[in-house]
């Protein structure tokens, strides 16, 4: 299992065990839904903004552990980022698992980059961001990586 | 070991004879020997297929039912002598009955479409199961929309068997047609089809029974069914993708409308009035794949003489059998699906990994399964889980083959220990 035990690195099958920031904001400022419909995955992204900054971020849904890590670490890079800064990360964050670009300066969420090898994980990878990019962008219907 | 023994040395039948017919199994995935395990996908084509698509192109490619030059006549006579051979697999009285189409979805597409925009009105009722795929859901829900129907459907258990009981309570004078899966393919259920057929017969309602995975495994006879129609996809039962069967009795064909109109499905054209053909052709508008067709008629013949389906089922029963006792004793691993008759499927999932991670990481040992919901979400929904594996077997599948997917399963629990 060389390539896809390299995917299913010990940062990703802890975030998937253990998933951080994985509970409902009651009083969140903007949430989202996205939902990949060839897989069943679906999650709920809920923030709490201090004026432009991303005071609190959490996730909730259910999914492989691709797409748990990556909501996992994706609420934890983007804690008190500003919304440009979030808007950014997702932009590298996407480049990264499309293999299109190294994620040099994206520290742990790295372990990502093997993702581009499997292309039919890449969406299990992007929906979590998806869906923080629904929300930032107040979108009320749910999300599809389709 | 010895159990692998046994089945292969059965004298009626001889799996590594058969697995040297197709080629495609005779390669390597991520440097391991594959394993395909997809085969309710698709199935994989003997060498004879292959080579009766490729003779078409190179030899005898033209048009058909309508050159008189002599490549066409023998692209017409190839095509048609594949309608017989379908006609003598699934038994029925008359080539007229025996309609080509893309696939098992377009057959019901095509019923859909045609005798139900005719035959059904508001507030009749069209009965379905809760274990059917998608193309045997959507088509209903589409005409439904157009003419004020609704969709009934029977329900099941916990076991993957369809409620009988249930069936007989919700038919009555308003059904107008009844539509089920022969065998299930996220649950690989074998439904009684022939009761059903007989109950629904009472009440006077036609019934379509979606053969796409059943044809694989299963010697059908659609006169002893007595079902009013019968589909199937050609790729599923080793022939070529892009071509399938719609069995209809003459006498409903007879009275249903076209489906598309065009080139071959006339009589006659003129800018007053058109006459159509006749059956089968009526249904068979534009220039069908007819390499497809032959391609279906050769994969026949190869279930016919060269394996013996009866035979084969026998073996893929046994492989069936086998997988899933062994599969039951890998920790934290549920079956889904658990009918007392079953063919060709086995679904599961790890009470704690996704079958998605399953499939990556068993593709990485050469081993194909299918991951998700199987065009079969309702199911999904009834056993309350997001998505299954599957593996699917075929008579070209080994014991060890099995074993090798075990195996696989048991690195995967590894992996996320």
């Amino acid at each position: 299992m060389s390539e896809a035990r390299e995917l299913y690195q010990e940062i990703i099958l802890d975030h998937n065990k253990k998933p951080r920031n994985f509970f409902k904001l009651e009083k969140a400022d903007l949430t989202a839904e996205g939902y990949n419909p060839i897989c069943g995955d679906r999650i709920s992204v809920y923030l709490q903004m201090d004026g432009d900054h991303i005071s609190n971020i959490t996730f909730q849904g259910s999914g492989c552990a691709i797409s748990k890590a990556s909501a996992s670490l994706m609420t934890s890079s983007i804690k008190g980022k500003s919304k440009e800064e979030a808007e950014d990360l997702v932009g590298k964050f996407r480049k990264l698992i499309m293999g299109e670009a190294p994620g040099d300066d994206l520290g742990k969420l790295t372990v990502f980059e093997g993702v581009s090898e499997f292309p039919a994980r890449v969406k299990c990878a992007s929906l979590a961001w998806h869906t923080l990019q629904a929300a930032l962008e107040k979108k009320r219907e749910t999300v599809s990586t389709e | 070991m010895r159990d692998a023994k046994k089945i292969s040395e059965q004298p009626s039948f001889d799996v590594w004879k058969v697995r040297r017919d197709f080629p495609a199994l005779n390669q390597t995935v991520h440097e391991k020997k594959l394993v395909y395990l997809d085969n309710a996908a698709t199935s994989q084509k003997p060498q004879t297929v292959i080579d009766a698509v490729s003779h078409f192109y190179s030899q005898d490619c033209s048009n058909i039912h309508r050159g008189v030059h002599t490549l066409s006549e023998r692209a017409t006579k190839s095509y048609e002598e594949a309608r017989e051979k379908v006609r003598q697999f699934i038994g029925a009285r008359s080539t007229k009955e025996i309609i080509f189409v893309r696939g098992a979805t377009e057959a019901i597409n095509l019923v859909a479409q045609t005798y139900g925009r005719t035959c059904l009105k508001e507030g009749d009722e069209i009965i379905i199961s809760a274990m059917e795929h998608h193309s045997n859901i959507v088509p209903w829900q589409i005409l439904c929309e157009q003419r004020k129907t609704r969709l009934r459907v029977i329900p099941m258990n916990d076991r993957g068997e369809l409620l009988l009981e249930e069936l007989a309570r919700l038919l009555g004078p308003r059904t107008k047609l009844l539509s089920v899966v022969h065998v299930s393919n996220a649950l690989g259920t074998i439904n009684p089809v022939k009761k059903i057929i007989s109950m629904a017969h009472q009440f006077g309602v036609p019934v379509l029974i979606d053969g796409a995975q059943a044809v694989p495994h299963l010697t059908v006879n659609v006169q002893d069914l007595d079902c009013d129609f019968y589909t199937f996809s050609s790729h599923k039962v080793y022939g070529p993708t892009g071509v399938g069967v719609l069995y209809g009795k003459e006498a409903l064909l007879e009275k249903m409308p076209p489906y598309q109109g065009g080139g071959d499905m006339i009589s006659s054209v003129t800018f007053e009035k058109t006459l159509y053909n006749t059956l089968p052709y009526r249904f068979e508008a534009g220039t069908p794949n007819i390499a497809g067709g032959i391609g279906l008629g050769r994969a026949i013949d190869y279930l016919n003489h060269e394996v013996g389906i009866e035979v084969a089922s026998h073996y893929e029963k046994e492989l069936l059998d086998y997988a899933t006792e062994q599969i039951s004793k890998i920790p934290g691993v549920r079956i889904i699906g658990t009918a007392s008759e079953k063919m060709g499927v086995l679904s599961f999932v790890f009470d704690d990994i996704h079958p998605h991670d399953v499939g990556t990481l068993l593709d990485e040992e050469g081993i194909a399964i299918r991951t998700g919901h199987h065009c079969a979400q309702p199911v999904m929904e009834r056993f309350k889980v997001p998505a299954t594996c599957r593996a699917s077997f075929s008579f070209y599948n080994t014991k060890e083959e099995v074993d090798a997917l075990v195996r696989g399963l048991h690195k995967v629990r590894e992996v996320f220990k």
